[in-house]
């Protein structure tokens, strides 16, 4: 997908976000999968890299990643509904300050998790 | 592949991975609970399960829409050639694959 919008527009933003994000995710994968492999020389090679995760620094990228995770969701799915179904009016822009709501609010169900 | 193809499997990929992603994204928000560790983990994904048949679905997914979007980006936001962005997709593409599925066999016990 290409961007005509002018920039800083609502429109441009969540194109940007969008690619940044899922930039993002793709070099976090196979650090990701690295980890959970460690499954395979047994519980104690996974459970030494999780008693690094918990450092406050790791908890804080995690929580980046959640967010950014539910934030290429809500934005790949505008792209998909922009593209395959007719849609205008102001619930274009709607979409993406929702999609910034409910992935920050997916950061705090992280949150409590980690703190509760 | 033409582009035409690589678009479909772009956006096929993602309309699969969307119920995917927020499975995951409540699954890492239940796991989180109580902080994690190795037995917690492996307790709930381990053996015969359909954890293993998502996971392994999910990783196939990912391993095509990952790289399509890197793809994308080195072409037109880092000008590369299309052979370059190509040959990098394609690196990472097997890269994911391959950790990914090693990763869900060591969760799941290759209870595929």
């Amino acid at each position: 997908m290409t961007s005509n919008h002018p920039r800083w527009s609502i429109s441009y933003m969540a194109f940007v976000l969008h690619r940044l994000s899922g930039l993002a995710l793709a070099l976090f994968l196979p650090f990701h999968f690295l980890v959970l492999g460690l499954a395979i020389e047994g519980e104690a090679a996974l459970d030494a890299m999780l008693v690094w995760t918990e450092n406050p620094l790791v908890k804080f990228a995690e929580w980046g990643l959640v967010v950014l995770f539910g934030l290429h969701l809500m934005l790949g799915l505008r792209v998909l509904i922009l593209e395959w179904a007719p849609w205008s009016g102001g619930l274009r822009h709607g979409w993406v300050l929702a999609g910034v709501a409910l992935a920050m609010l997916g950061g705090f169900g992280f949150l409590a998790g980690v703190i509760g | 592949m033409t582009e035409s193809r690589l678009y479909a499997l772009q956006r096929l990929s993602a309309v699969l991975m969307a119920p995917m992603v927020i499975t995951h994204l409540i699954t890492i928000m239940i796991a989180v609970r109580g902080g994690l560790t190795a037995e917690e983990i492996l307790a709930r994904t381990q053996g015969f399960s359909l954890w293993a048949v998502f996971y392994t679905f999910f990783v196939i997914a990912v391993a095509i829409h990952a790289p399509l979007g890197l793809r994308k980006i080195l072409i037109e936001w880092m000008k590369a050639s299309t052979r370059i962005a190509n040959g990098i997709a394609l690196i990472l593409s097997l890269g994911v694959l391959a950790l990914g599925l090693r990763a869900v066999i060591a969760v799941t016990g290759g209870g595929v």
